[in-house]
């Protein structure tokens, strides 16, 4: 009798339960399904279809789109480049800024130095880039070069000024990750390794480099994948010569209204950037040695 | 001609801006010997082992490692390795790496065969062959603990450094490396320098104990001394057991000091420094040297309150009017039934050993007593 009534008595627990977790998961699951899944659907389903003779979308089940996809290669080529050598440019930078804040500043002015990498963030990525159209254009650092006596310094619309913008948008967003996995370092490690006569550097490459990767490779997924969506900053600092898949895509889908094809080419770069994470995430897991952490 | 000591301190001050972790410490260990630093925790011993492995300057003095004054030389150009505390292993790499990583930085290169011959060699002292591939996470605290072990002896270390090797392992596996630790110490023969808060560990695995507080050196001695002839009253409580019972000096009888003791009973002890009548001390009577039953002039009749029955021995508070309660250990003899029983009326006499007086200290038994140019002989 009291057992029965005890049995009763978990189920209702339970099922309680059960109705509370679905509750709190039920507007993250919403938001979700209305702003990531269903939208990725319609674009998947976009991409094999063909263009209304007015533009938009026409049904069809077609391949033909994928087929076109070499038509883009120059933008899918400069893309591929840009965004590994500039998420690399992005580490190499951030990592001495990342390893000084987690293991060298003093305590107490480690927040304050964190948080003058953050506040930048704050304010919209188009203003601060074209704050630097302003300093590295004519009226900028060119002028101030010149009125001590250095003429003719181009510093706009060059690879060079794309590169620092990118390195100056995406830095915050190397550092954090590279900083939280070097916080998180042993610092004992540090010592085991130079008392077993590893000098500084060879402690750096044996044991701080390889247990912060899984800060860099996260780091590095990060930034890379943003930067496969990325068209601002090379067309405000580069001149807007040359063309990127984000360009691309504003293109197609803005312009020339050819939908079936700018969903083939943003499923691409979807299917490209799932690769990027999955590698990213085996690298470091195995150099480093720590359990599996699973980024998606 | 004497041999050149393993390390030696010379009036090594050690400070952390406004705080003195160590103070003026002169200590000489010679060469295969298993020092233990003793002490309660700041006491100093910790700082003293990072001077030894040179992630600690010091502020004054100088470190000498076999007669090579160490100023200025960074940890990995030191004839020493450590064993840490939680042992500090390499997460990314697995056992035999971890056991090889210092041969790995040995310049000249080591051959690769060189390299893993003498990793399975370290691998195998510590009994551990054939767990060279497992990854660090996947052993226990005390198979680690040899990793660790290994780690540090495979580069065949002029000095051993142990900072609490055994104080995360649990009581069964602690004895095991306390015994194991002693065998590697006389199979390998070099100097292991141990740093512990636990005086049984230091007693039980060393031939010397330095005890240290508030920076300083209190006591240097063979285990058995520390224990028997303690330096001051702090030596006395931190070590082992002891009953400390509070009274004024009465007079002196030859070389012993009367102490009357807050009953009035006078006791006969003897003393450490000189002690003027009427001054107040505390003398140490140690569990073990006391004897229960009926004896011919038993200084003190009291109430057994709890009794702990230990299987070779049994352990007894007593209460004892106008003193308190009394520690005393009785060795039980097999099939005697000697045991007394709480509610007992006993009375309990000097079985061995005269006891201790000690100068009281106002700090409540922390002696700042400085301890110079102390040495082991050997």
């Amino acid at each position: 009798m009291s057992a029965g009534l005890g049995a009763v008595f978990m189920h209702g627990n339970r099922f309680r339960h059960n109705l509370l977790t679905a509750l709190l998961l039920a507007p993250a699951t919403a938001w979700l399904v209305v702003f990531l899944v269903l939208p990725f659907i319609a674009i998947a389903v976009f991409s094999v279809g063909e263009r209304a003779p007015e533009g938009g979308y026409q049904a069809a089940f077609t391949l033909a789109q994928y087929a076109n996809l070499p038509a883009r290669a120059t933008a899918f080529w400069n893309t591929m480049m840009l965004a590994p050598v500039g998420a690399l440019a992005c580490l190499l930078v951030a990592y001495p800024v990342a390893y000084y804040l987690a293991l060298k500043a003093p305590q107490r002015w480690r927040l304050i130095l964190l948080a003058l990498v953050v506040i930048p963030f704050w304010t919209s990525l188009l203003m601060r880039t074209y704050a630097w159209m302003y300093i590295l254009g004519g009226r900028g650092i060119p002028a101030l070069l010149a009125f001590v006596g250095i003429e003719d310094v181009r510093l706009i619309n060059t690879p060079g000024a794309v590169l620092l913008g990118i390195v100056y948008g995406y830095l915050p967003l190397m550092i954090l990750p590279i900083y939280v996995s070097l916080e998180r370092l042993d610092r004992r490690l540090l010592e085991a390794s130079a008392d077993l006569g590893a000098t500084p550097f060879s402690t750096f490459l044996g044991v701080t480099l390889k247990l912060s990767l899984p800060g860099v490779m996260t780091g590095f997924s990060l930034v890379m994948i943003l930067l496969l969506g990325e068209y601002l900053i090379p067309t405000l600092l580069g001149g807007g010569k040359v063309f990127f898949i984000g360009n691309a895509l504003v293109d197609l889908f803005l312009q020339s209204r050819n939908w079936p094809f700018g969903s083939a080419i943003a499923i691409t770069l979807v299917a490209v950037s799932v690769v990027v994470l999955i590698a990213a995430n085996r690298i470091s897991t195995r150099v480093s040695g720590a359990r599996r952490v699973d980024l998606i | 001609m004497t041999a050149v000591p393993d390390i030696e301190f010379r009036g090594v001050t050690k400070r952390y801006g406004a705080v003195t972790a160590v103070s003026g410490i002169d200590l000489t260990v010679p060469p295969s010997a298993f020092v233990a630093l003793l002490g309660p925790s700041g006491c100093g011993k910790t700082t003293c082992l990072r001077m030894i492995g040179g992630f600690e300057q010091p502020s004054e003095g100088q470190v000498f490692i076999r007669g090579r004054d160490m100023a200025g030389t960074p940890p990995y150009r030191r004839p020493v390795n450590m064993v840490f505390q939680q042992y500090a292993l390499f997460p990314h790499l697995d056992v035999e790496a971890n056991v090889s990583y210092g041969l790995r930085q040995a310049r000249p290169r080591l051959s690769s065969q060189e390299i893993g011959r003498r990793a399975g060699e370290a691998l195998e002292m510590v009994r551990l062959a054939g767990y060279g591939g497992r990854k660090i996470h996947e052993l226990s605290g005390g198979q680690q603990q040899r990793v660790a072990l290994a780690r540090a002896l495979v580069n065949k270390p002029a000095v051993l450094l142990l900072d609490e090797p055994l104080a995360a392992l649990d009581k069964k596996l602690r004895t095991d490396m306390q015994i194991e630790l002693q065998n590697l110490q006389r199979e390998i023969g070099i100097t292991f320098v141990l740093v512990t808060h636990d005086q049984e560990e230091a007693l039980s695995m060393s031939d010397f104990v330095c005890v240290m507080n508030g920076g300083r050196i209190v006591q240097l001695g063979q285990p058995s001394e520390i224990y028997d002839e303690p330096a001051d009253l702090f030596v006395a409580d931190f070590v082992g057991k002891t009953n400390l019972l509070s009274g004024k000096v009465a007079g002196h009888t030859g070389d012993l000091v009367n102490v009357a003791l807050a009953d009035g009973t006078v006791i006969a002890a003897r003393k450490r420094t000189a002690l003027q009548k009427g001054e107040t001390v505390s003398v140490s009577l140690r569990p073990e040297s006391l004897s229960l039953g009926a004896t011919e002039g038993s200084p003190f009749k009291g109430i057994v309150r709890n009794r702990i029955f230990l299987g070779s021995t049994a352990e007894y508070a007593i209460e004892v009017q106008g003193i308190g309660t009394l520690l005393a250990k009785a060795d039980h003899v097999i099939g005697h039934g000697n045991l007394f029983k709480p509610g007992e009326p006993v009375a309990i006499g000097f079985a061995s050993g005269t006891p201790l007086a000690f100068q009281e200290t106002k700090n409540n038994g922390t002696n700042q007593r400085v301890a110079k140019n102390v040495e082991i002989i050997s």
